[in-house]
């Protein structure tokens, strides 16, 4: 089954007049998701695939309310984009675009923490529960999707948005299924990060393992790491590190103050070594993920 | 983008931050500072007292030897076209104040010790209740009476909590208005008369809000700021042109190793995975290289003719993630077309074509046809980067 997002979930699109926004609304709807209008400021009247589009998040509710707004518009137009569907109501975003700026996405993290709404991304492709329902690009089109993704109980959350296809499409072609699967986003201040990923995915009754797609920088993964030694944690994790030679490489660096926060971590190898530590599985290649999962919990 | 300390200084001071009197020079012949002064190397990069790229000159003679001197010293590769002459300050006290975003929160986070001047990252190793913290909130930002909250933590009273309060509330508006993504002072000295200065300033404003920034755009145009930095290699620059030929997908992000197996793989994260999968399994890189958003032929085609062309390079290896928005067979007909353009014969020169996804049967009807090795789906990104390593040996 599914965490953040299923078949009843109502979606709304912001930007939907957008080429790439056009394109993954038939996507998404083709795969079953409820995509009820769209919202593009002076294409009112206009229609996507058979979609709606107003001028206003207000409009767009009055007419069929949205539990989630999928927001692919210009960078900088992200933050109004996002106050626009918080103050309408609206309790999960799935930021596509990339390149909002970090005081934008921090700003409007704040807003939706108020209004208690959950935000995934941005510079997320979005995210998927096989054959229930799809958000935003993830995975493509439904012949492609079809392809990669199959329901069952990993859920799978990745800092990289190809490799949530890839992680999936590796568990399927192995016989295992998914529940949800999440592409993060890549930006380094993202609405949802593996700490709050992985531990609604703890909560949720229908996934048993979870498994992470992680690159060098940040220090999630050491929060991730004490938080699953504090609240010692029994659901398999396995976690994949990708970009061990960046360790090797000059010109990684990180400003003072944010290594005063961070500490002297980030790098692949601290990160392995805390991970481990905290009895989260660390694939060291990355066929192990299969090796690992089938070890650690019976699929 | 990480500005010079004289033009991070320049904002600050705009700003209402006091700082020390000085003139930024690129030659000997401008400087009109007299002694005693400080004379400042300008690189983007930090800790340069430790490397001798901060001296003090006590007479006129003095500052016109160092500035040569500086101006000739490389700080981590990076080489100043400009000195930073400035007056020296007795200091009765150093404190640090720092401004950034913390990723785990999701919130700006205010730092500050009252121990400033020094290796501020041993210091809150070492001894961390010299180093306090507090989050922001990016709507209210950081008003004068939390900051002092904040500094009062670090066991601050009296006048030198009020002027503390005021120049770390200002760094906030820096921070904010600038959409930096690091502002720091360190140190922020308080001189013996009692006033505080900010005797060194790094701000690093977010590449994503330039859009925004005219007046930080406008610097990062200025030309020749300073010297060096990684140098990019002919072979990565040529790969760069490529890129900017055509605007469709991403082909060229290049960085040259010295093995021989060239590489042609993407984007972002099974870039990474498959690089260090061809090394775990023994296998010398010939570069780095991402590719997706769905790159046109041509573009393929000079990539994979350009990473040929490199000495000593025999094979080729192209893997991918399962792919939706870049077309298999797209990547396929440039490879081979490459390949070809150069004289050579496509199922020689490919160690492994693994690259799934949208229009995959088209492209491997492609790759039959000229006899590429490739794989489907079910080989995993590692297993192909292996089979691409074995047959590339002896």
């Amino acid at each position: 089954m599914a965490i953040l997002a299923d078949e009843q979930t109502k979606v709304l699109v912001q930007g939907i007049t957008g080429r790439e926004a056009a394109s993954f609304t038939k996507d998404m709807m083709e795969y079953g998701t409820q995509v009820v209008a769209g919202v593009t400021p002076g294409k009112k009247g206009q229609s996507v695939y058979g979609v709606p589009v107003f001028d206003t998040v207000a409009q767009a509710m009055a007419y069929q309310p949205a539990d989630a707004a999928i927001i692919s518009v210009p960078p900088l137009m992200v933050k109004e984009a996002a106050l626009e569907s918080l103050l309408n109501g609206i309790k999960l975003l799935v930021i596509v675009t990339e390149r909002v700026p970090r005081k934008d996405t921090v700003e409007l993290l704040e807003l939706a923490r108020q209004t208690g709404a959950t935000v995934i991304g941005p510079n997320t492709l979005g995210l998927i529960s096989p054959g229930v329902v799809k958000l935003g690009m993830a995975g493509g089109p439904v012949a492609d999707v079809k392809k990669a993704y199959m329901p069952g109980k990993v859920g799978i959350a990745s800092r990289s948005g190809g490799m949530t296809t890839e992680i999936a499409n590796l568990l399927t072609t192995n016989g295992i299924g998914q529940s949800t699967c999440i592409s993060v986003g890549g930006d380094p201040v993202v609405g949802s990060n593996f700490l709050d990923l992985v531990e609604r995915f703890y909560k949720d009754p229908d996934t048993e393992a979870v498994v992470l797609f992680s690159e060098p920088g940040g220090v999630i993964e050491e929060k991730l790491a004490e938080w699953v030694q504090a609240e010692q944690v029994s659901m398999p994790i396995v976690t994949f590190i990708a970009g061990r030679f960046v360790d090797e490489m000059p010109g990684m660096r990180f400003g003072h103050a944010a290594t005063i926060v961070e500490g002297e971590k980030g790098s692949t190898k601290s990160k392995i070594k805390v991970l481990e530590r905290a009895g989260v599985k660390v694939a060291h290649a990355f066929s192990d993920i299969v090796t690992i999962l089938r070890r650690e919990y019976e699929v | 983008m990480r500005l010079l300390e004289h033009e991070a200084k320049q904002i600050i001071k705009k700003c209402g931050i006091p700082v020390p009197r000085g003139e930024v020079v690129k030659t000997v012949d401008e400087i009109t500072f007299p002694p005693p002064a400080m004379l400042k190397t300008q690189v983007p990069v930090g800790g340069r007292g430790i490397v001798g790229g901060i001296l003090a000159a006590a007479t006129q003679q003095e500052i016109r030897h160092h500035f040569e001197r500086l101006l000739a010293t490389p700080v981590r590769d990076y080489l100043p076209t400009s000195i930073l002459v400035e007056e020296m300050v007795e200091l009765e006290r150093e404190f640090f104040l720092a401004i950034t975003h913390d990723t785990v929160t999701k919130m700006p986070v205010a730092v500050f010790s009252s121990q400033g001047g020094v290796d501020i990252e041993a210091l809150a190793r070492e001894k961390p209740e010299k180093v306090v913290s507090m989050h922001l909130s990016p709507l209210r930002r950081f008003p004068s009476f939390q900051a002092r909250e904040l500094v009062a933590r670090a066991g601050v009273s009296g006048r030198l909590l009020i002027q503390l309060g005021a120049v770390f509330a200002r760094l906030a508006d820096v921070f904010f208005e600038y959409d930096a993504t690091l502002a720091e002072i360190n140190p922020l000295g308080l001189s013996k008369d009692g006033h505080l200065l900010a005797l060194d300033c790094h701000l690093e404003v977010d590449d994503d809000a330039q859009p925004r920034q005219p007046e930080i755009a406008a610097i990062e145009k200025q030309e020749a700021r300073f010297a060096g930095g990684r140098e990019t290699s002919e072979f990565e620059r040529r790969a760069q042109e490529i890129d900017s030929m055509d605007h469709r997908g991403v082909a060229g992000r290049v960085i040259e190793f010295p093995g021989s197996l060239g590489l042609i793989i993407g984007g972002g994260g099974a870039s990474l995975t498959a690089f260090d999968a061809v090394r775990q399994h023994g296998g010398e890189p010939a570069n780095y290289c991402e590719i997706g958003g769905n790159p046109s032929v041509f573009k393929v085609t000079e990539l994979t003719k350009h990473i040929l062309s490199k000495p000593g390079v025999s094979k080729i290896a192209v893997i991918m993630n399962v792919v939706s928005n870049t077309r298999v067979d797209l990547v396929a007909r440039g490879v081979i077309k490459g390949i070809l353009e150069k004289g050579q014969d496509p199922s020689q020169i490919v160690a492994v074509f693994r690259v799934p996804g949208a229009w995959e049967a088209e492209g491997f009807k492609l790759l039959d046809k000229y006899g590429v090795p490739y794989c489907d789906r079910t080989v995993s990104i590692d297993e192909a980067a292996r089979r691409a390593v074995v047959s590339t040996m002896p």
